[in-house]
Protein backbone atom coordinates (compact mmCIF):
# COMPACT_ATOMS: atom_id res chain seq x y z
CA UNK A 1 0.00 0.00 0.00
CA UNK A 2 1.09 3.63 -0.80
CA UNK A 3 2.22 6.24 1.93
CA UNK A 4 -0.57 8.65 0.26
CA UNK A 5 -3.22 5.86 0.60
CA UNK A 6 -2.25 4.56 4.35
CA UNK A 7 -1.86 8.23 5.28
CA UNK A 8 -5.83 8.75 3.96
CA UNK A 9 -7.30 5.31 5.43
CA UNK A 10 -5.84 6.23 8.96
CA UNK A 11 -6.97 9.89 8.80
CA UNK A 12 -10.68 8.64 7.83
CA UNK A 13 -10.21 6.36 11.18
CA UNK A 14 -8.78 8.95 12.86
CA UNK A 15 -11.44 11.65 11.97
CA UNK A 16 -14.25 8.74 12.80
CA UNK A 17 -12.93 8.73 16.36
CA UNK A 18 -12.36 12.74 16.94
CA UNK A 19 -15.61 12.54 15.46
CA UNK A 20 -17.17 10.52 18.48
CA UNK A 21 -14.75 12.38 21.06
CA UNK A 22 -16.72 15.64 19.51
CA UNK A 23 -20.14 14.25 20.37
CA UNK A 24 -18.98 13.35 24.02
CA UNK A 25 -17.42 16.43 24.51
CA UNK A 26 -18.98 19.07 25.93
CA UNK A 27 -20.19 20.94 29.41
CA UNK A 28 -21.79 18.13 29.93
CA UNK A 29 -19.70 14.94 29.11
CA UNK A 30 -22.08 12.26 27.79
CA UNK A 31 -20.63 8.55 27.77
CA UNK A 32 -21.50 6.44 24.75
CA UNK A 33 -24.07 4.19 26.40
CA UNK A 34 -26.20 7.01 26.51
CA UNK A 35 -26.60 7.12 22.35
CA UNK A 36 -29.82 4.67 22.38
CA UNK A 37 -33.08 6.48 21.47
CA UNK A 38 -34.96 7.35 24.98
CA UNK A 39 -31.99 8.47 26.48
CA UNK A 40 -32.99 12.07 28.17
CA UNK A 41 -29.49 13.45 27.10
CA UNK A 42 -30.23 12.39 23.16
CA UNK A 43 -31.43 15.30 21.85
CA UNK A 44 -28.60 17.04 23.08
CA UNK A 45 -26.23 14.58 20.86
CA UNK A 46 -28.54 14.62 17.72
CA UNK A 47 -29.43 18.12 17.76
CA UNK A 48 -26.91 20.10 19.09
CA UNK A 49 -24.01 18.36 18.93
CA UNK A 50 -24.10 16.24 15.37
CA UNK A 51 -24.52 19.37 13.69
CA UNK A 52 -21.19 21.07 15.45
CA UNK A 53 -19.43 18.17 14.72
CA UNK A 54 -20.38 17.96 11.24
CA UNK A 55 -19.72 21.43 10.58
CA UNK A 56 -16.41 21.12 12.44
CA UNK A 57 -15.27 18.43 9.52
CA UNK A 58 -16.91 20.14 7.13
CA UNK A 59 -15.30 23.39 7.67
CA UNK A 60 -11.70 21.87 7.98
CA UNK A 61 -11.69 19.94 5.12
CA UNK A 62 -12.54 22.77 3.15
CA UNK A 63 -10.19 25.45 4.73
CA UNK A 64 -7.26 22.46 4.42
CA UNK A 65 -7.82 21.60 1.07
CA UNK A 66 -8.06 25.42 0.09
CA UNK A 67 -4.89 25.94 1.95
CA UNK A 68 -3.14 22.97 0.25
CA UNK A 69 -4.31 24.39 -3.24
CA UNK A 70 -3.37 27.76 -2.42
CA UNK A 71 0.23 26.76 -1.59
CA UNK A 72 0.65 24.62 -5.05
CA UNK A 73 -0.99 27.56 -6.91
CA UNK A 74 1.14 30.49 -5.29
CA UNK A 75 4.23 27.74 -5.04
CA UNK A 76 4.48 29.19 -1.72
CA UNK A 77 4.49 27.36 1.77
CA UNK A 78 3.22 30.48 3.56
CA UNK A 79 0.54 30.81 1.42
CA UNK A 80 -3.08 31.01 3.31
CA UNK A 81 -6.86 30.65 1.89
CA UNK A 82 -7.71 34.38 3.05
CA UNK A 83 -4.61 35.73 1.45
CA UNK A 84 -6.62 36.59 -1.90
CA UNK A 85 -9.72 38.41 0.53
CA UNK A 86 -12.36 36.16 -0.06
CA UNK A 87 -12.30 35.62 3.93
CA UNK A 88 -12.41 39.19 4.58
CA UNK A 89 -14.98 40.17 2.26
CA UNK A 90 -17.19 37.36 3.42
CA UNK A 91 -16.46 38.57 7.46
CA UNK A 92 -17.72 42.04 5.68
CA UNK A 93 -20.80 41.12 4.25
CA UNK A 94 -21.64 39.24 8.15
CA UNK A 95 -20.33 42.24 9.58
CA UNK A 96 -22.56 44.70 7.85
CA UNK A 97 -25.40 42.48 8.99
CA UNK A 98 -24.48 42.74 12.15
CA UNK A 99 -24.17 46.19 12.15
CA UNK A 100 -27.49 46.93 10.61
CA UNK A 101 -28.97 44.37 13.33
CA UNK A 102 -30.13 42.25 10.33
CA UNK A 103 -28.44 39.30 12.01
CA UNK A 104 -31.82 38.68 13.92
CA UNK A 105 -33.21 36.59 11.17
CA UNK A 106 -31.13 33.43 11.19
CA UNK A 107 -30.25 33.38 8.29
CA UNK A 108 -29.37 36.55 7.11
CA UNK A 109 -26.10 36.66 8.54
CA UNK A 110 -24.86 33.53 6.56
CA UNK A 111 -26.52 34.94 3.19
CA UNK A 112 -24.32 38.49 4.11
CA UNK A 113 -21.29 36.62 4.21
CA UNK A 114 -21.64 34.66 1.20
CA UNK A 115 -23.04 37.74 -0.75
CA UNK A 116 -19.52 39.66 0.56
CA UNK A 117 -17.43 36.52 -0.33
CA UNK A 118 -19.20 36.44 -4.00
CA UNK A 119 -18.41 40.36 -4.22
CA UNK A 120 -14.97 39.61 -3.57
CA UNK A 121 -14.53 36.89 -6.24
CA UNK A 122 -16.44 38.63 -8.59
CA UNK A 123 -14.17 41.69 -7.70
CA UNK A 124 -10.96 39.76 -7.96
CA UNK A 125 -11.50 38.62 -11.32
CA UNK A 126 -12.61 42.27 -12.65
CA UNK A 127 -8.79 43.47 -11.40
CA UNK A 128 -6.82 39.98 -12.63
CA UNK A 129 -8.73 40.61 -15.82
CA UNK A 130 -7.41 37.72 -18.53
CA UNK A 131 -3.87 38.17 -17.57
CA UNK A 132 -3.74 34.64 -16.07
CA UNK A 133 -0.52 36.02 -14.05
CA UNK A 134 0.03 34.67 -10.28
CA UNK A 135 1.15 38.30 -9.22
CA UNK A 136 -1.48 40.38 -10.30
CA UNK A 137 -3.74 37.47 -8.90
CA UNK A 138 -1.56 37.84 -5.35
CA UNK A 139 -1.28 41.82 -5.71
CA UNK A 140 -5.47 41.86 -6.44
CA UNK A 141 -5.92 39.60 -3.22
CA UNK A 142 -4.17 41.64 -0.60
CA UNK A 143 -5.63 44.97 -2.17
CA UNK A 144 -9.16 43.09 -1.60
CA UNK A 145 -7.52 41.71 1.70
CA UNK A 146 -6.90 45.03 3.12
CA UNK A 147 -10.21 47.20 1.66
CA UNK A 148 -12.21 44.89 3.19
CA UNK A 149 -10.26 44.56 6.58
CA UNK A 150 -10.61 48.64 6.67
CA UNK A 151 -14.06 48.26 6.11
CA UNK A 152 -14.46 46.06 9.10
CA UNK A 153 -12.69 47.91 11.45
CA UNK A 154 -14.73 50.98 10.40
CA UNK A 155 -17.68 49.05 11.17
CA UNK A 156 -16.66 48.40 14.52
CA UNK A 157 -15.60 52.10 15.18
CA UNK A 158 -18.88 53.02 14.23
CA UNK A 159 -21.08 50.39 15.35
CA UNK A 160 -24.85 52.66 16.78
CA UNK A 161 -24.28 50.23 20.11
CA UNK A 162 -21.85 49.05 22.30
CA UNK A 163 -23.87 45.11 22.04
CA UNK A 164 -23.58 45.67 18.50
CA UNK A 165 -19.58 46.55 19.13
CA UNK A 166 -19.15 43.14 21.24
CA UNK A 167 -21.30 41.02 18.51
CA UNK A 168 -18.88 42.24 15.82
CA UNK A 169 -15.49 41.62 17.65
CA UNK A 170 -16.98 38.23 19.00
CA UNK A 171 -18.45 36.81 15.54
CA UNK A 172 -15.49 37.99 13.86
CA UNK A 173 -13.12 35.71 16.45
CA UNK A 174 -14.90 32.59 14.78
CA UNK A 175 -16.84 29.60 16.87
CA UNK A 176 -19.19 26.50 15.63
CA UNK A 177 -21.50 27.00 19.12
CA UNK A 178 -25.26 26.82 18.60
CA UNK A 179 -24.60 25.55 14.89
CA UNK A 180 -27.77 23.74 13.78
CA UNK A 181 -28.55 21.71 10.51
CA UNK A 182 -29.71 24.51 8.96
CA UNK A 183 -25.85 25.86 8.30
CA UNK A 184 -25.16 22.51 7.78
CA UNK A 185 -27.46 22.37 5.08
CA UNK A 186 -25.61 25.85 3.36
CA UNK A 187 -22.20 25.00 3.96
CA UNK A 188 -22.50 21.08 2.69
CA UNK A 189 -23.83 21.67 -1.29
CA UNK A 190 -21.10 24.90 -1.46
CA UNK A 191 -18.00 23.04 0.32
CA UNK A 192 -19.15 19.91 -1.97
CA UNK A 193 -18.29 22.02 -5.04
CA UNK A 194 -15.42 23.74 -3.76
CA UNK A 195 -13.80 20.95 -2.64
CA UNK A 196 -14.70 19.00 -6.05
CA UNK A 197 -13.68 21.95 -8.20
CA UNK A 198 -9.86 22.09 -6.45
CA UNK A 199 -9.84 17.99 -6.52
CA UNK A 200 -9.50 19.08 -10.33
CA UNK A 201 -6.46 21.36 -10.22
CA UNK A 202 -4.10 18.49 -8.40
CA UNK A 203 -1.72 17.59 -11.69
CA UNK A 204 -1.77 21.00 -13.55
CA UNK A 205 -0.82 22.37 -9.87
CA UNK A 206 2.32 19.66 -10.48
CA UNK A 207 3.13 20.60 -13.72
CA UNK A 208 3.43 24.43 -11.89
CA UNK A 209 6.28 23.06 -9.78
CA UNK A 210 8.43 23.92 -12.65
CA UNK A 211 7.57 27.15 -12.92
CA UNK A 212 5.09 29.27 -14.99
CA UNK A 213 6.62 28.81 -18.12
CA UNK A 214 7.16 25.19 -18.43
CA UNK A 215 3.89 24.69 -16.99
CA UNK A 216 2.71 26.46 -20.45
CA UNK A 217 4.65 25.16 -22.52
CA UNK A 218 3.43 21.75 -21.01
CA UNK A 219 -0.30 23.01 -21.89
CA UNK A 220 -1.47 24.15 -18.64
CA UNK A 221 -3.98 26.80 -19.25
CA UNK A 222 -3.15 29.77 -16.68
CA UNK A 223 -6.63 30.97 -16.98
CA UNK A 224 -8.54 28.08 -16.88
CA UNK A 225 -6.53 27.28 -13.56
CA UNK A 226 -6.75 30.28 -12.10
CA UNK A 227 -10.76 30.33 -12.28
CA UNK A 228 -11.20 26.90 -10.73
CA UNK A 229 -8.59 27.89 -7.65
CA UNK A 230 -10.94 31.25 -7.66
CA UNK A 231 -14.11 29.13 -7.59
CA UNK A 232 -12.83 26.47 -5.48
CA UNK A 233 -11.53 28.91 -3.15
CA UNK A 234 -14.31 31.12 -2.90
CA UNK A 235 -16.81 28.40 -2.56
CA UNK A 236 -14.94 26.71 0.51
CA UNK A 237 -13.83 30.15 2.41
CA UNK A 238 -17.21 31.39 1.43
CA UNK A 239 -19.14 28.56 3.17
CA UNK A 240 -16.87 28.17 5.84
CA UNK A 241 -16.84 32.21 6.89
CA UNK A 242 -20.77 32.85 6.34
CA UNK A 243 -21.25 29.48 9.27
CA UNK A 244 -18.32 29.68 11.52
CA UNK A 245 -16.59 33.16 11.43
CA UNK A 246 -12.96 33.54 10.70
CA UNK A 247 -11.19 30.77 11.87
CA UNK A 248 -7.42 31.02 10.98
CA UNK A 249 -4.15 28.74 10.57
CA UNK A 250 -6.69 25.78 9.20
CA UNK A 251 -5.04 26.44 5.88
CA UNK A 252 -1.75 27.41 6.39
CA UNK A 253 -0.66 24.71 9.19
CA UNK A 254 -2.42 21.86 7.74
CA UNK A 255 -0.30 21.64 4.56
CA UNK A 256 2.73 20.99 6.47
CA UNK A 257 1.35 18.64 8.63
CA UNK A 258 1.01 16.27 5.64
CA UNK A 259 4.14 16.75 3.81
CA UNK A 260 6.71 15.00 5.79
CA UNK A 261 4.33 11.52 5.34
CA UNK A 262 3.29 12.23 1.41
CA UNK A 263 5.92 14.50 -0.01
CA UNK A 264 6.32 17.61 -1.47
CA UNK A 265 3.95 16.97 -4.62
CA UNK A 266 1.04 19.31 -4.83
CA UNK A 267 -1.77 16.87 -5.82
CA UNK A 268 -0.59 14.36 -3.36
CA UNK A 269 -1.00 17.32 -0.46
CA UNK A 270 -4.28 17.96 -1.15
CA UNK A 271 -6.69 15.15 0.50
CA UNK A 272 -4.69 14.53 2.93
CA UNK A 273 -4.51 18.23 3.86
CA UNK A 274 -8.65 18.27 3.34
CA UNK A 275 -8.91 14.68 5.73
CA UNK A 276 -6.44 16.81 8.28
CA UNK A 277 -8.23 19.98 7.98
CA UNK A 278 -11.53 18.28 9.22
CA UNK A 279 -9.49 16.06 12.03
CA UNK A 280 -7.53 19.71 13.32
CA UNK A 281 -10.89 21.36 14.01
CA UNK A 282 -12.90 18.46 15.31
CA UNK A 283 -10.07 17.98 17.88
CA UNK A 284 -9.97 21.87 18.29
CA UNK A 285 -13.45 22.36 18.63
CA UNK A 286 -13.81 19.68 21.38
CA UNK A 287 -10.76 20.95 22.97
CA UNK A 288 -12.42 24.54 23.49
CA UNK A 289 -15.76 22.50 25.09
CA UNK A 290 -14.05 20.61 26.94
CA UNK A 291 -11.43 23.45 28.87
CA UNK A 292 -13.37 24.75 31.94
CA UNK A 293 -13.92 28.37 31.32
CA UNK A 294 -16.75 30.27 32.11
CA UNK A 295 -18.00 31.33 28.74
CA UNK A 296 -16.61 29.25 25.95
CA UNK A 297 -13.45 30.00 24.35
CA UNK A 298 -13.49 30.79 20.52
CA UNK A 299 -12.57 28.38 18.17
CA UNK A 300 -10.53 31.26 16.17
CA UNK A 301 -8.76 31.79 19.25
CA UNK A 302 -8.10 28.54 20.10
CA UNK A 303 -6.50 28.31 16.40
CA UNK A 304 -4.82 31.11 16.37
CA UNK A 305 -2.99 30.29 19.53
CA UNK A 306 -1.97 26.68 18.19
CA UNK A 307 -0.45 28.67 15.04
CA UNK A 308 1.70 30.67 16.89
CA UNK A 309 3.72 27.92 18.25
CA UNK A 310 3.63 25.64 14.78
CA UNK A 311 4.86 28.43 13.19
CA UNK A 312 7.87 28.94 16.11
CA UNK A 313 9.04 25.41 15.73
CA UNK A 314 8.73 25.87 11.43
CA UNK A 315 10.95 29.16 12.06
CA UNK A 316 13.54 27.31 14.17
CA UNK A 317 14.19 24.15 11.70
CA UNK A 318 14.31 26.75 9.01
CA UNK A 319 17.01 28.42 10.68
CA UNK A 320 18.51 25.49 11.26
CA UNK A 321 18.64 24.42 8.16
CA UNK A 322 19.75 27.59 6.89
CA UNK A 323 22.77 27.83 9.59
CA UNK B 1 7.29 14.67 -39.83
CA UNK B 2 6.23 18.35 -39.95
CA UNK B 3 8.50 21.41 -40.28
CA UNK B 4 8.25 23.78 -37.66
CA UNK B 5 8.35 27.65 -39.12
CA UNK B 6 7.54 30.96 -38.27
CA UNK B 7 6.24 33.09 -40.85
CA UNK B 8 7.17 37.47 -41.09
CA UNK B 9 6.91 37.63 -36.98
CA UNK B 10 7.16 40.56 -34.78
CA UNK B 11 7.08 40.48 -31.09
CA UNK B 12 6.88 43.74 -29.18
CA UNK B 13 6.70 43.26 -25.43
CA UNK B 14 6.60 46.54 -22.84
CA UNK B 15 6.12 48.50 -26.38
CA UNK B 16 9.33 47.84 -27.47
CA UNK B 17 10.00 45.48 -30.60
CA UNK B 18 11.65 42.29 -28.89
CA UNK B 19 11.69 40.21 -32.41
CA UNK B 20 11.16 40.42 -35.91
CA UNK B 21 10.54 40.78 -38.23
CA UNK B 22 11.76 37.25 -39.03
CA UNK B 23 11.05 34.07 -40.79
CA UNK B 24 13.00 30.91 -40.56
CA UNK B 25 12.05 27.14 -40.94
CA UNK B 26 13.02 24.49 -38.97
CA UNK B 27 13.42 20.45 -40.33
CA UNK B 28 12.99 17.88 -38.01
CA UNK B 29 15.97 15.73 -37.59
CA UNK B 30 18.61 18.29 -37.24
CA UNK B 31 20.36 20.27 -34.38
CA UNK B 32 19.69 23.84 -35.01
CA UNK B 33 21.51 26.15 -32.96
CA UNK B 34 20.08 30.22 -32.20
CA UNK B 35 22.88 32.38 -31.48
CA UNK B 36 23.54 36.29 -31.23
CA UNK B 37 24.11 38.70 -28.83
CA UNK B 38 22.48 39.01 -25.36
CA UNK B 39 18.94 41.18 -26.52
CA UNK B 40 18.94 39.69 -29.85
CA UNK B 41 15.69 38.16 -29.19
CA UNK B 42 17.10 34.10 -28.97
CA UNK B 43 14.73 33.63 -26.12
CA UNK B 44 11.98 35.01 -27.44
CA UNK B 45 12.09 33.41 -31.02
CA UNK B 46 11.74 30.51 -28.49
CA UNK B 47 9.04 31.16 -26.48
CA UNK B 48 6.68 32.02 -29.60
CA UNK B 49 7.61 29.23 -30.71
CA UNK B 50 6.64 27.29 -27.95
CA UNK B 51 3.64 29.18 -27.52
CA UNK B 52 4.79 31.11 -24.70
CA UNK B 53 4.30 34.46 -26.19
CA UNK B 54 1.93 35.23 -28.97
CA UNK B 55 3.45 37.16 -31.89
CA UNK B 56 1.98 40.54 -32.74
CA UNK B 57 2.22 40.20 -36.44
CA UNK B 58 3.18 37.16 -38.47
CA UNK B 59 2.27 33.38 -37.58
CA UNK B 60 4.14 30.51 -36.21
CA UNK B 61 3.38 26.98 -38.51
CA UNK B 62 3.73 23.59 -37.35
CA UNK B 63 3.37 21.41 -40.40
CA UNK B 64 2.00 24.03 -42.57
CA UNK B 65 -1.22 24.73 -40.25
CA UNK B 66 -0.91 27.96 -37.87
CA UNK B 67 0.06 27.36 -34.03
CA UNK B 68 -3.12 28.89 -33.18
CA UNK B 69 -5.09 26.22 -34.74
CA UNK B 70 -4.12 23.63 -32.25
CA UNK B 71 -5.08 22.69 -29.19
CA UNK B 72 -3.16 23.51 -26.40
CA UNK B 73 -2.34 19.94 -25.34
CA UNK B 74 -2.10 18.77 -29.12
CA UNK B 75 1.07 22.08 -28.89
CA UNK B 76 2.44 20.35 -25.70
CA UNK B 77 2.43 16.82 -27.20
CA UNK B 78 4.97 17.94 -30.41
CA UNK B 79 6.66 20.42 -28.82
CA UNK B 80 8.99 20.33 -25.40
CA UNK B 81 10.58 23.51 -24.03
CA UNK B 82 13.52 23.35 -21.91
CA UNK B 83 13.25 26.99 -20.36
CA UNK B 84 16.13 28.79 -18.81
CA UNK B 85 16.56 28.82 -15.28
CA UNK B 86 15.24 25.37 -14.39
CA UNK B 87 12.95 26.09 -11.99
CA UNK B 88 12.06 23.47 -9.51
CA UNK B 89 9.69 25.15 -6.95
CA UNK B 90 8.50 22.26 -4.61
CA UNK B 91 11.52 20.05 -3.54
CA UNK B 92 9.89 16.81 -5.44
CA UNK B 93 11.96 13.67 -5.97
CA UNK B 94 13.61 12.58 -9.53
CA UNK B 95 11.41 10.25 -10.56
CA UNK B 96 8.30 12.41 -9.84
CA UNK B 97 10.21 15.76 -11.29
CA UNK B 98 10.34 13.78 -14.68
CA UNK B 99 7.26 12.26 -14.59
CA UNK B 100 5.45 15.56 -15.41
CA UNK B 101 6.68 15.33 -18.39
CA UNK B 102 3.69 13.47 -19.39
CA UNK B 103 1.36 16.07 -18.78
CA UNK B 104 0.12 16.53 -21.66
CA UNK B 105 -0.22 12.95 -22.70
CA UNK B 106 -1.69 11.50 -19.53
CA UNK B 107 -5.21 10.63 -18.74
CA UNK B 108 -6.91 12.76 -15.96
CA UNK B 109 -6.86 10.06 -13.27
CA UNK B 110 -3.60 7.52 -13.21
CA UNK B 111 -0.92 6.36 -15.65
CA UNK B 112 -0.95 4.10 -18.56
CA UNK B 113 1.95 1.93 -19.18
CA UNK B 114 3.35 4.34 -21.93
CA UNK B 115 3.64 7.13 -19.86
CA UNK B 116 5.87 4.47 -17.55
CA UNK B 117 8.18 3.45 -20.33
CA UNK B 118 8.50 7.13 -21.47
CA UNK B 119 9.96 8.12 -18.82
CA UNK B 120 12.10 5.01 -17.88
CA UNK B 121 13.80 5.21 -21.62
CA UNK B 122 13.81 9.41 -20.77
CA UNK B 123 15.89 8.33 -17.44
CA UNK B 124 17.66 6.02 -19.29
CA UNK B 125 18.98 8.56 -22.03
CA UNK B 126 20.27 10.81 -19.56
CA UNK B 127 21.70 8.43 -16.94
CA UNK B 128 19.33 10.09 -14.28
CA UNK B 129 17.69 6.51 -13.13
CA UNK B 130 20.31 5.66 -10.52
CA UNK B 131 19.08 8.61 -8.69
CA UNK B 132 16.04 8.26 -8.98
CA UNK B 133 14.45 8.30 -5.12
CA UNK B 134 16.92 11.33 -4.64
CA UNK B 135 15.36 14.88 -4.27
CA UNK B 136 15.81 17.79 -6.53
CA UNK B 137 17.70 19.71 -3.92
CA UNK B 138 19.73 16.52 -3.25
CA UNK B 139 21.62 16.98 -6.52
CA UNK B 140 24.65 18.46 -8.33
CA UNK B 141 24.17 21.63 -10.84
CA UNK B 142 25.00 18.90 -13.54
CA UNK B 143 22.63 15.72 -12.16
CA UNK B 144 20.15 18.58 -11.74
CA UNK B 145 20.27 19.53 -15.50
CA UNK B 146 20.14 16.12 -16.70
CA UNK B 147 17.11 15.16 -14.80
CA UNK B 148 15.03 18.49 -16.61
CA UNK B 149 16.41 17.31 -19.67
CA UNK B 150 14.75 13.81 -18.98
CA UNK B 151 11.69 15.49 -17.76
CA UNK B 152 11.30 17.21 -21.28
CA UNK B 153 12.42 13.51 -23.17
CA UNK B 154 9.73 11.77 -20.80
CA UNK B 155 7.03 13.78 -23.22
CA UNK B 156 9.15 12.13 -26.37
CA UNK B 157 8.07 15.20 -28.76
CA UNK B 158 8.72 15.91 -31.92
CA UNK B 159 10.22 19.18 -31.51
CA UNK B 160 12.87 20.29 -28.45
CA UNK B 161 13.65 23.98 -27.75
CA UNK B 162 16.30 24.18 -24.88
CA UNK B 163 17.01 27.31 -24.10
CA UNK B 164 20.86 27.92 -23.14
CA UNK B 165 21.28 24.78 -21.61
CA UNK B 166 24.55 24.89 -21.27
CA UNK B 167 24.34 27.48 -18.45
CA UNK B 168 26.37 26.84 -15.30
CA UNK B 169 27.56 23.34 -16.49
CA UNK B 170 31.31 22.48 -16.51
CA UNK B 171 32.87 21.62 -19.57
CA UNK B 172 32.13 17.76 -19.25
CA UNK B 173 28.65 18.18 -18.26
CA UNK B 174 28.39 20.95 -21.15
CA UNK B 175 29.61 18.28 -23.38
CA UNK B 176 27.46 15.14 -22.52
CA UNK B 177 24.22 17.80 -22.73
CA UNK B 178 25.12 18.24 -26.39
CA UNK B 179 25.52 14.91 -26.86
CA UNK B 180 21.84 14.53 -25.80
CA UNK B 181 20.71 16.94 -27.95
CA UNK B 182 22.36 14.90 -31.01
CA UNK B 183 20.99 11.66 -30.09
CA UNK B 184 17.46 13.52 -29.68
CA UNK B 185 18.04 14.54 -33.15
CA UNK B 186 19.21 11.46 -34.24
CA UNK B 187 15.78 10.08 -32.84
CA UNK B 188 14.12 12.29 -35.54
CA UNK B 189 12.95 15.27 -33.68
CA UNK B 190 13.68 18.44 -34.68
CA UNK B 191 16.09 20.45 -31.80
CA UNK B 192 16.46 24.12 -31.60
CA UNK B 193 19.08 25.08 -29.17
CA UNK B 194 19.57 28.53 -27.84
CA UNK B 195 23.65 28.60 -27.57
CA UNK B 196 26.10 31.41 -26.52
CA UNK B 197 28.99 29.59 -27.38
CA UNK B 198 30.00 29.94 -30.52
CA UNK B 199 32.67 26.75 -30.54
CA UNK B 200 29.92 24.44 -29.31
CA UNK B 201 27.66 25.87 -32.04
CA UNK B 202 30.41 25.20 -34.55
CA UNK B 203 30.66 21.38 -33.48
CA UNK B 204 27.35 20.38 -32.97
CA UNK B 205 24.98 22.04 -34.94
CA UNK B 206 23.62 21.31 -38.18
CA UNK B 207 22.54 24.30 -39.29
CA UNK B 208 22.53 27.86 -37.50
CA UNK B 209 20.60 30.47 -37.69
CA UNK B 210 21.96 33.63 -36.32
CA UNK B 211 19.98 36.70 -35.00
CA UNK B 212 20.91 40.45 -34.08
CA UNK B 213 18.55 43.16 -32.99
CA UNK B 214 15.65 40.70 -32.88
CA UNK B 215 16.11 39.92 -37.04
CA UNK B 216 17.83 36.91 -39.01
CA UNK B 217 21.26 37.62 -39.74
CA UNK B 218 21.81 34.73 -41.29
CA UNK B 219 20.75 30.73 -41.50
CA UNK B 220 22.45 27.98 -43.07
CA UNK B 221 25.02 25.56 -42.09
CA UNK B 222 27.79 26.97 -39.20
CA UNK B 223 30.79 27.23 -41.54
CA UNK B 224 28.71 29.29 -44.25
CA UNK B 225 27.12 31.25 -41.18
CA UNK B 226 30.02 31.71 -38.93
CA UNK B 227 32.48 33.47 -40.95
CA UNK B 228 35.07 36.23 -38.99
CA UNK B 229 33.61 39.16 -40.67
CA UNK B 230 29.70 38.24 -39.32
CA UNK B 231 31.27 37.14 -36.03
CA UNK B 232 32.96 40.65 -35.90
CA UNK B 233 29.90 42.55 -37.33
CA UNK B 234 27.39 40.35 -35.08
CA UNK B 235 29.41 40.95 -31.72
CA UNK B 236 31.76 43.70 -31.93
CA UNK B 237 34.89 40.92 -31.47
CA UNK B 238 37.30 39.67 -33.44
CA UNK B 239 37.44 35.75 -34.31
CA UNK B 240 39.80 32.83 -35.55
CA UNK B 241 38.03 29.78 -36.70
CA UNK B 242 40.37 26.53 -36.93
CA UNK B 243 40.52 23.05 -36.48
CA UNK B 244 42.21 20.47 -33.66
CA UNK B 245 44.31 17.77 -35.38
CA UNK B 246 41.19 15.35 -34.91
CA UNK B 247 39.35 17.43 -37.22
CA UNK B 248 37.91 19.14 -34.17
CA UNK B 249 36.31 23.21 -35.53
CA UNK B 250 36.95 25.54 -32.71
CA UNK B 251 36.70 29.47 -32.60
CA UNK B 252 38.82 31.46 -30.02
CA UNK B 253 37.57 35.02 -30.01
CA UNK B 254 39.53 38.30 -28.86
CA UNK B 255 38.81 42.03 -28.86
CA UNK B 256 38.81 44.21 -31.54
CA UNK B 257 41.61 46.27 -31.92
CA UNK B 258 40.97 49.69 -31.51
Amino acid sequence: MSRSLSLNLGLCVVILAAMLLSLMAGKVWIPLDAWIAGDPRWPIIAELRLPRTVLAALVGAGLGLSGAAMQGYLRNPLADPGLFGVSSGAALGAVISLYFGYAAAPWLLPASALAGAAITMALLALLVGQSGSIIVFTLAGVILSSVAGSMTALAISLAPTPFATAQIVTWLMGALTDRSWDDVRLALPLLALGCLLLAFTGRTLDALTLGESAARSMGVDPRRLQLLIVIGVALCVGASVATAGIIGFVGLIVPHLVRPFVGNRPSAVLLPSALAGALLLLLADSLVRAIPTVSELRLGIAMSMLGGPFFLVLLLRMRRRFA
Amino acid sequence: MSVLAVEGITLRLGGRRVLGPISAAFAPGRVTAVLGPNGAGKSSLLACLAGLHTPDEGQVLLGGQPRSTFALRDLARQIGLLPQGGDVHWDVDVATLVALGRYPHRPRWGKTEADRQAVARAMKATDTARFASRTMTALSGGERARVLMARVLAGEPQWLLADEPLANLDPAHQLETLACLRDVARGGAGVIVVLHDLGHALRVADEILLLCDGEAIAQGAPDAVLTPERIAATYSVAAEIGTTPDGERFIVTSSMAR
